[in-house]
């Protein structure tokens, strides 16, 4: 019986996948563990591997198509196998749409929709932007209850029969995000809530709406890939429904700035195959990493995640480093980053950055984290805030080091100076905390030897 | 003053129904096999006969289509004929001038006559009549435009229902179930009418509304009864008529507990589940349904004469109950 | 019953019935309408042909003097039931032709404002409660309007048209057979036309007469020439007397023969162009009314020329009317398929 190849599920909210290029054509011979192809998700590019060595046939898979997770995407036939001779169901499909995975994704329809003829499908390309059309079982309430809300039906968790979302689920996710926040949830369960107004929509305006205030020919129109899509969701969720304050203060830099000049210049020579390298090039983001760490550390009730239910106190500082990417950006994590040295939080960094760029991440690298860095200093910012990125509860926005007057003791002098902006939720962190935990970095910042040790 | 209410049984309502429209209007008269010193198969006509007479009370012979056929000329001529089937199964002996006459009369002749013709049904199983006088038709003659169809399932409606169908002008199907003959309930005395085209909500609940029609109204609130002490609240429908049916009733109850099952005795498919079903599905209320819909219908058998077979072939209270137990904790 | 004087009336002592009865004028009444129908049938024939009328129609070129003998001795009261070749029976009771052009036409003009067509043309208002697409499907509709006719009092008289088919429905035998046990005022009139659409009487109908049906149903049973239209209108006097008196039911079987097919789909297969040619040469029941008003005076050939040239105007403007007539709106297809309520 020849081997279905399906689109894999990579990714925790991934309801389908866009294969961004084969690697082996129709036809091919294929070893087993070979990289067949790469799919694009919606954060990250991954390589996928051949389940089983032989011929590559029925590659129904297109580059750049949604396809569902779970659906056959290709056929590998043993050697002298007859072609044609397709297993029914794939063993695999079924198991991957019979439990739901742990994130609470619900599983995708993909299962279900196999064609039992092991005829693979093609799923069709979305009709309309942010809205999967091959979503999960859900019920007609569901789905609708989630369109109103604004939620994703296939990223809510189904208890219903075979994982079937039904009201209560979408209720309590909800409740657990904190869409509640702006929609009451009396008014969500009333059945009545067809006259309720409905949640503050994440497009106020249609596309149709917004191409008609510019000329025709003026613009040209990009479609959007996956992570603009996920972006645009996630800020649009993040901004929407999380309590943000913010709180402003100003770092003097020079006693930092002269520690990483010592730190680098005491760098061990390394031998690379390019030549000689230092085994370390500290940058000021990296300090600030680590700062934001120890600072979480010492004020530990800073460093939290806002559920319904409770307050999530972390044991360590996770903290995601905002990466500018093409087409985007893409937060890798630092993870324990307040027991890390600099120059591993630097070398980490490094590989992730690079990494990032060219969309290999792993999901675990950029997925979760306690709080996260946001640093445009490098565009000569002064100051901005920055948008929560959930689960967090704080992110600090980093400006550009810029010599200042200061005034101390009654006496101008020049020093360099860095204003950073902290973003809370106000669910988690309350004002003084907020301040606590951005003191505690300033002293940090300032005091640069207390990352040393 | 209200008016005074006793216990009738559901027969006792129509006869009284029948015997206040007599009364009411000259033009108002009776015919069908055995209605009169018999007092009919199912006592329903009783003693009406020597009330009125043999002329108001017409003993017709054995002969449904021509009995039908003249019931639809007396209709259309001035006279307003309640006609009994001695059982529902003969309709379709009848079924040529119910269906292409009587219902289609008015429209064909353009609005020319109407045809104000009452015909009653006793229907349904559990008689131990066997396969071809138990049957529930009434979703064949709901299909047809032209005739109204009513499924009353109290004495109260039974009369009321009545009333309002003599006073229909166009041709109205009272389909009785058998059973329902000797239950007792609530009729006041005189003159009402329950309108034809309402439904009912026999019983309010949150959590699952079980449309339900004829003797299954009953069964219905049996099984809602002992779904209350399991925490699941049933809201009962009771559609009472066929066609035209009462869709927003149905659809406002589906909005508001968000799950539906229809129970019927007729045969499941094809049939009134089937219409409530797509119908819902068709609505505003499609975007409120929280399980899948389900229905509760006789068996795709002939109804069959071993009591315990008979009963098996049609829903029973504790169906009704395991369905909506499965519906609710979500095991459907 | 009026007209005759008693001189004139003792000039025709052996004369046919109808010559008798009736005074010249209603006789020439019964040519010009007896023309109506033919020419009725002939000028939808040819819209038909031109494809302004559509479905079918079952045309009763042949049997106009049944149509017009049961109808004589009835008044505008009393009621009649017809069959899918209806249009004679229509005429013969009262009804305009250009109204039933018009519903032909399918237009709101006509009696059924274009709902009922052909085969269900009607017009309650002159007593025809319509013609009926079901063999079979009137008979006990009839008897039902006299039962109403008994109860009510109102001493109406109900005809009940079929044909020699309807004769084998069961309909028809418990029609007849609760009409007698409940001596009602209806008359059942068999137009034998020799096939029920292709199916001769000799092939499908076990006894000779439709007529020796009646005593199944203790009523009279009485054969007429259907084609002689004093036979016929003799034979109905007598029946309707009866059903006025609340002597019962009568059963009359008018042997006629219809000129074109059944329907227009018929290809004519089951009857020789011999014995088609036959009936429309000799036995034509027109030509032979004609024949019998001139020979007794009643009137001549530039009055039989006057009656066919009112007829063909009334006919041509028929079909005027009926073309001009507003079609009904595809909004109101659903009218009429409840009673308005008010």
């Amino acid at each position: 019986m020849p081997v279905e190849v399906i689109l894999p599920k990579v990714d925790m909210d991934m309801a389908t996948g866009q294969i961004s290029r084969w690697f082996a054509a129709e036809g091919a011979q294929v070893k087993k563990g070979d990289v067949l192809f790469e799919i694009e998700t919606d954060k990250a590019a991954m390589e996928i591997d051949a389940p089983a060595s032989g011929v590559l046939r029925d590659v129904t898979g297109k580059e750049g198509v949604d396809i569902p997770v779970g659906a056959a995407v290709a056929w590998i036939y043993a050697e002298g196998e007859a072609y044609g001779d397709k297993a029914p169901i794939s063993p695999l499909v079924g198991e991957m749409s019979a439990k739901p995975t742990e994130g609470g994704a619900v599983p995708p329809a993909a299962g279900s929709q196999a064609p039992p003829s092991g005829l693979p499908a093609i799923s069709p390309t979305r009709g309309e932007i942010g809205q999967s059309l091959t979503a999960g079982r859900a019920t007609p309430l569901a789905r609708r209850l989630a369109r109103e809300a604004g939620l994703k039906i296939d990223e809510i968790k189904g208890s219903g029969p075979r994982g079937r979302v039904v009201r209560a689920d979408v209720e309590a996710a909800l409740e657990k995000s904190s869409v509640a926040f702006a929609q009451p949830t009396a008014e969500i369960t009333s059945p009545a809530s067809a006259e309720v107004p409905p949640a503050p929509s994440p497009k106020p305006m249609s596309d149709d709406q917004v191409l008609k205030l510019f000329e025709q020919g003026s613009y040209e129109l990009v479609p959007h890939d996956n992570m603009r899509k996920t972006i645009a969701r996630r800020l649009v969720e993040a901004k929407s429904t999380i309590p943000h304050f913010y709180l402003t203060l100003d770092c003097e830099l020079d006693a930092l700035l002269a520690l990483r000049t010592q730190l680098n210049a005491a760098a061990p020579v390394k031998k690379t195959e390019k030549g000689e390298a230092p085994a370390y090039k500290l940058s000021v983001n990296d300090m600030v990493i680590k700062a934001m760490a120890m600072a979480l550390k010492a004020v530990p009730d800073a460093n939290a995640s806002w559920t319904d239910s409770a307050m999530v106190k972390h044991k360590h500082a996770d903290v995601g480093v905002a990466v500018s990417i093409p087409g985007g950006l893409i937060t890798p994590i630092i993870r324990k980053a307040e027991e890390k040295t600099l120059s591993t939080i630097s070398n980490e960094m490094k590989d992730l950055a690079s990494r990032a760029r060219s969309r290999k991440l792993k999901p675990e690298e950029y997925q979760g984290g306690t709080t996260a860095v946001s640093n445009l200093g490098m565009f000569g910012i002064k100051d901005f805030a920055a948008v929560i990125n959930p689960p967090h509860a704080t992110i600090l926005a980093v400006g550009a080091g810029e010599e200042r007057a200061v005034v101390r003791n009654g006496e101008i002098r020049i020093a360099t100076v860095m204003s950073v902006t902290l973003s809370t939720d106000h669910r988690a962190v309350d004002g003084a905390l907020g301040a606590e935990l951005l003191g505690a970095f300033k002293r940090l910042i300032e005091n640069p030897m207390g990352m040393l040790v | 003053m209200d008016a005074m209410v006793r216990e009738l049984s559901y027969a006792q309502a129509i006869q009284e129904a029948m015997a206040i429209a007599m009364d009411m209007d000259e033009r108002v008269f009776l015919m069908g096999e055995d209605i009169g010193v018999y007092g009919g198969a199912f006592q329903v006509t009783g003693d009406l006969v020597d009330r009125y007479g043999a002329d108001r009370v017409l003993d017709t012979p054995i002969s449904e289509l021509g009995g039908a056929g003249v019931a639809v000329g007396a209709a259309v001529t001035g006279m307003r004929p309640i006609f009994e089937f001695q059982f529902s199964d003969f309709a379709t002996l009848a079924m040529e001038q119910i269906v292409n006459q009587a219902a289609k009369m008015r429209f064909m002749l353009g609005g020319e006559v109407s045809v104000p013709l009452v015909m009653r049904f006793p229907a349904g199983s559990g008689t131990g009549a066997a396969a071809q006088h138990s049957q529930s038709f009434e979703a064949w003659l709901g299909h047809v435009p032209g005739l109204k169809v009513i499924q009353p399932a109290t004495p109260y409606d039974a009369k009321g229902m009545l009333l309002a169908a003599v006073a229909d002008p166009d041709p109205v199907m009272i389909f009785e179930h058998k059973l329902l003959y000797k239950m007792k309930g609530p009729v006041p005395e005189g003159y009402y009418t329950v309108p034809i085209g309402k439904a009912d909500i026999r019983r309010e609940g949150r959590d699952l509304t079980i449309v339900a029609t004829s003797i299954m109204v009953q069964k219905a609130l049996d099984a809602a009864a002992v779904l209350e002490a399991e925490g699941i609240d049933v809201e009962v429908v009771d559609l009472r008529t066929i066609r035209p049916m009462d869709k927003q009733t149905v659809i406002d109850s589906v909005k508001k507990t968000s799950r539906l099952m229809c129970v019927y005795e007729a045969v499941k498919t094809l049939g009134i589940g089937a219409e409530v079903s797509a119908m819902i599905a068709e609505s505003e209320a499609f975007d409120y349904l929280d399980a899948p819909i389900v229905r509760l219908g006789g068996a795709e058998t002939p109804i069959p004469y071993n009591p315990e077979l008979e009963k098996a072939t049609v829903p029973q209270v504790p169906d009704i109950i395991g369905a909506a137990r499965d519906l609710v904790k979500g095991v459907r | 019953m009026a007209g005759a004087s008693k001189a004139v009336a003792d000039s025709r002592a052996n004369l046919p019935f109808v010559y008798r009865q009736y005074g010249a004028e209603q006789l020439k009444q019964v040519l010009y309408k007896m023309y109506l129908i033919r020419r009725f049938e002939e000028g939808a024939e040819e819209c038909y042909t031109r494809g302004l009328i559509h479905g079918t129609m079952h045309l009763s070129i042949g049997q106009e003097a049944s149509a017009m003998g049961i109808c004589m001795p009835l008044t505008e009261d009393d009621q009649i039931t017809s069959t899918h070749r209806g249009h004679g029976h229509c005429i013969a009771k009262g009804a305009e032709v250009k109204r039933m052009f018009a519903e032909f036409f399918g237009k709101t003009t006509g009696y059924c404002k274009g709902r009922g067509g052909s085969m269900h043309i009607a017009d309650v208002g002159k007593g025809n409660l319509g013609a009926n697409g079901i063999v079979g499907g009137g008979i006990p509709i009839a008897v039902g309007a006299a039962l109403s006719s008994k109860m009510m009092k109102t001493g109406k008289v109900v005809i009940s048209f079929f044909g020699d088919g309807a004769n084998n429905e069961g309909a028809f035998h418990e029609a007849l057979n609760m009409a007698a046990v409940w001596q009602l005022p209806v008359i059942f009139v068999c137009e034998n036309n020799g096939y029920g659409m292709s199916t001769s009487t000799a092939r499908s109908t076990a006894v000779k007469n439709i007529a020796d049906r009646a005593a199944a149903y203790a009523m009279p049973g009485v054969i007429v020439n259907g084609n002689i239209f004093s036979e016929v209108a003799e034979a109905s006097h007598k029946a309707v007397e009866r059903a006025r008196a609340g002597e019962g039911p009568t059963l009359i079987e008018s042997k006629t023969y219809r000129h074109r097919g059944h329907s227009k789909s018929d290809r004519n297969r089951y009857r020789t162009k011999e014995e088609i040619e036959d009936w429309m040469s000799n036995r034509d029941p027109i030509t032979l009314f004609e024949n019998e008003l001139r020979e007794f005076g009643f009137i001549d050939d530039k009055g039989i020329e006057a009656i066919r040239n009112a007829v063909a105007q009334e006919i041509a403007d028929g079909i005027e009317f009926a073309k001009a007539s507003p079609s009904p709106d595809v909004s109101e297809t659903g009218n009429y398929v409840y009673t308005e309520l008010a």
